[in-house]
């Protein structure tokens, strides 16, 4: 028996070396001159229509534009700094432990040269401490919580190209009170779990703080993906409020917003919806205009008129054949921060900067955007500083084109806690230093 | 007064929406004995296939808006009957001999399979075909506004429970089917064709739920993941009234639809649990369910 062993022994090596060198077979692949890039995002699940898809969709259109270098000034150079991108996508659905196994998977097996992505906030804690460990630049694109850079007081690897939760609501109390409307009680439904949670305790104490004496009228926690609000609707109409506030997101927001006007729900108060022009085109008319609704930052309807920006809407369009919603915006924003924290970095054209140099130089950069220019200005240069727009829904029966009206636009100055400060100890201080013109 | 009337209404809503939900469920378990995961990916199915067809059908121009109810219909029967004539007679019938719990995973693995065609059908984008749901206008009642698609679905599922119940006890096949539940080797003696029940009994079930989905799809915005979301109230509703029984279906999800009313009225908070807050009562009183039966063990 041990005879036989020691004769299969030097097969089984052999076997073993292939076996090695057939799984390190893409890290082989990765060496192939390009830039490469992880994108993370909703491929399947609740998330992946709304958010995903329009994200990837936005990828899509930026990196081809980038490798055939038709992308306006500045951004002019081929790809990343005179090199192809080429990009691996991943599905985000499936649970934080899955996205850090896949996240090392980017890293070490595929050789990603850095990773843009991850829309749910759990993904973004959970990844943000692998990253660092790892040394892989990270460009987290749209997960809105804010302890993201409260829990990495040092962050080296990790930026965020997206505003954090706390501005969509601190926007959207300035929004409504500024408007001039009636708010003297404020109804809430939210999707039970953090997101939900987090908004509505950054809402409520922003009206609070600017609008003395406002009462909160009905709290209701659905469950995620429940689809059925009947019973929320009626509470919410006994509870005669004159706002009602959500960050719903998604089938869960068209569905409520769908059920509310069915019952005249939004009749006779406002509602506003933190994440509802990522739903404009969709709602189709069975959103009542005049319902106010925000795009997490000045993307989508709310992107500025400049060339950068319209160039952006017109290639979407031109590839996706429907207009760009705010996932897309915030995905090309990412991989433009990206690409000119390289480039700014790269000595000459045609090189790729070592990780430290790319994340070193991508620290407090100010960069033009499909929103207009970014700043890397909190969380020590790792977190954008941008302002906020909230408007009104209108629809056109005769177009059938929905649109925003009244639009208000906040400096980012004016709805940002400084560095070393959080959202709501800066809300109860009553917005120390806030700078709204 | 007025939450109390909306409490009642309220529940009624979810309550008769659950029913439809949950009868396809309790249908096979009562006749077949076959915990079908696969329920959701059923509902999830009709409620693509309605929401496609209806948005079809309006993309296309001027047709009469009140068509749109015959398409859900034809939608709902059109993939409940392909889909479930294909489950049983290409997977189930080889199965059938095989232990309960083995059942369980069968049909879950086809869930998984379920799902993933639906999304490669579909695609993952969210179908929202509002149309039908709002074509039948608002009725106030008690000093609140209520949809009337949702007051109907009320009369719907009082006439498929109906139905369900008349056919199982007031009728031939309703007999048969009774004694194949009680002894199904003593009814293949006495002649009785247990195959072809059998088929019937799943195409009905399925058919059901593919109804469920295809009468839901206006009222939602039809998005991956919508099955599995609902499996868990329909298995929670049919526990709580016993497996395999119409009444209990009916009861159980009475009981879950007018308690969830009350806790989203009276103490929100506390709505995400009152669900199997309910379930764990029944169960810890009656462990066979409300209407459910002990099966007594043959030897």
């Amino acid at each position: 028996m041990k005879k036989g062993l020691t004769r299969i022994a030097p097969s089984l090596t052999a076997a073993a070396v292939a076996a090695a060198f057939s799984l390190a077979a893409p890290a082989q692949a990765a060496d192939n001159g390009k830039f490469r890039i992880g994108v993370v995002t909703f491929l399947s699940g609740g998330a992946a229509g709304p958010f995903g898809v329009p994200s990837l969709n936005g990828a899509k259109v930026m990196v081809e534009a980038l490798n055939a270098a038709k992308v306006p000034a500045p951004y002019g150079l081929k790809g990343i700094n005179g090199v192809d991108i080429e990009v691996i996508e991943v599905d985000e659905n499936g649970g934080a432990s899955k996205q850090v196994e896949e996240f090392r998977n980017l890293a070490q097996r595929h050789k990603v040269d850095a990773v843009i992505g991850y829309i749910s906030s759990g993904d973004c804690l959970a990844v943000a401490p692998v990253a660092e460990e790892l040394k892989m630049p990270t460009v987290l694109f749209d997960c809105g919580t804010s302890r993201l850079f409260e829990e990495n007081k040092n962050p080296a690897y990790v930026f965020r190209t997206g505003l954090d939760a706390a501005i969509d609501n601190i926007g959207a109390a300035r929004y409504l009170v500024d408007s001039g409307r009636k708010i003297e009680s404020v109804a809430s439904i939210q999707q039970n779990y953090a997101w939900g949670h987090d908004s509505w305790g950054d809402f409520s104490a922003a009206i609070k703080q600017l609008e003395p004496g406002v009462k909160v009228a009905t709290e209701q926690l659905p469950k995620l993906f429940q689809g059925q609000y009947g019973a929320e609707i009626s509470a919410i109409s006994v509870s005669k409020p004159d706002v009602i506030h959500s960050s719903f997101w998604g089938g869960d927001m068209e569905a409520f917003v769908l059920q509310g006007s069915a019952r005249g729900l939004f009749d006779k108060r406002t509602a506003v919806l933190t994440c509802g022009e990522s739903a404009l085109d969709r709602f189709k008319g069975q959103a009542p205009n005049g319902l106010v609704i925000g795009a997490r930052g000045p993307f989508g309807a709310f992107a500025p008129d400049t060339v950068l920006s319209n160039w952006f809407r017109e290639a979407y369009r031109a590839k996706a054949e429907i207009d760009p919603t705010y996932p897309a915006y915030k995905m090309a924003q990412a991989i433009l921060g990206l690409k000119a924290a390289v480039e700014k970095a790269a000595a000459k054209p045609g090189e790729i900067p070592a990780k430290e140099a790319i994340v070193a130089s991508f620290k407090g950069l100010s960069f033009e955007s499909v929103s207009g220019t970014v700043q890397m200005a909190r969380a020590g240069g790792h977190q954008a500083l941008q302002g906020i727009a909230y408007g009104e829904y209108r629809f056109d029966a005769k177009t059938g084109k929905a649109t925003v009206a009244n639009v208000k636009a906040y400096g980012g100055e004016c709805v940002t806690p400084p560095d070393g400060t959080s959202a709501s100890e800066w809300i109860k201080a009553g917005f120390p230093g806030a700078q709204c013109n | 007064m007025t939450t109390l009337y909306a409490i009642l209404i309220d529940g009624m809503i979810y309550a008769s929406w659950l029913f439809l939900v949950a009868a396809g469920l309790t249908v096979i378990y009562g006749v077949m004995r076959i915990l079908n995961m696969a329920h959701g990916s059923f509902y999830a199915i009709g409620a693509y296939t309605g929401a496609a067809l209806v948005g079809w059908y309006f993309a296309g121009g001027d047709g009469a808006p009140y068509w749109s109810y015959v398409l859900l219909l034809v939608a709902a029967l059109g993939s409940g009957l392909l889909v479930g004539w294909l489950v049983e007679q290409g997977l189930l019938q080889f199965m059938y001999k095989r232990d309960e719990l083995l059942m369980v995973i069968i049909t879950y693995a086809l869930l998984l399979i379920l799902e993933d065609t639906t999304k490669l059908i579909f695609g993952v984008d969210p179908y929202f075909t509002y149309q039908p749901y709002s074509l039948l206008g608002r009725s106030d009642i008690g000093g609140l506004t209520f949809a009337n698609y949702d007051l109907l679905l009320i009369l719907v599922s009082v006439l498929i429970g109906a139905g369900c119940w008349l056919i199982l006890n007031r009728t031939h096949t309703g007999k048969v089917l009774r004694a194949v539940i009680q002894d199904r080797e003593i009814a293949v003696a006495m002649g009785v064709n247990v195959k072809l029940m059998f088929a019937l009994t799943f195409v009905v079930g399925t058919t059901l739920g593919t109804l469920a989905g295809a009468l839901t799809a206006p009222a939602i915005s039809v998005s991956p993941g919508i099955g599995v979301e609902v499996i868990v109230l329909a298995f929670a509703v049919v526990v709580v009234g016993g497996l395999g029984s119409i009444e209990g279906a009916i009861v159980g999800a009475l009981l879950v639809g007018l308690t969830r009313s009350v806790a989203v009225h009276l103490a929100p908070e506390v709505e995400l649990f009152v669900i199997y807050g309910v379930m764990s009562l029944v169960l810890a009183v009656r462990p066979q369910g409300l209407f459910g039966r002990n099966l007594a063990r043959k030897i």
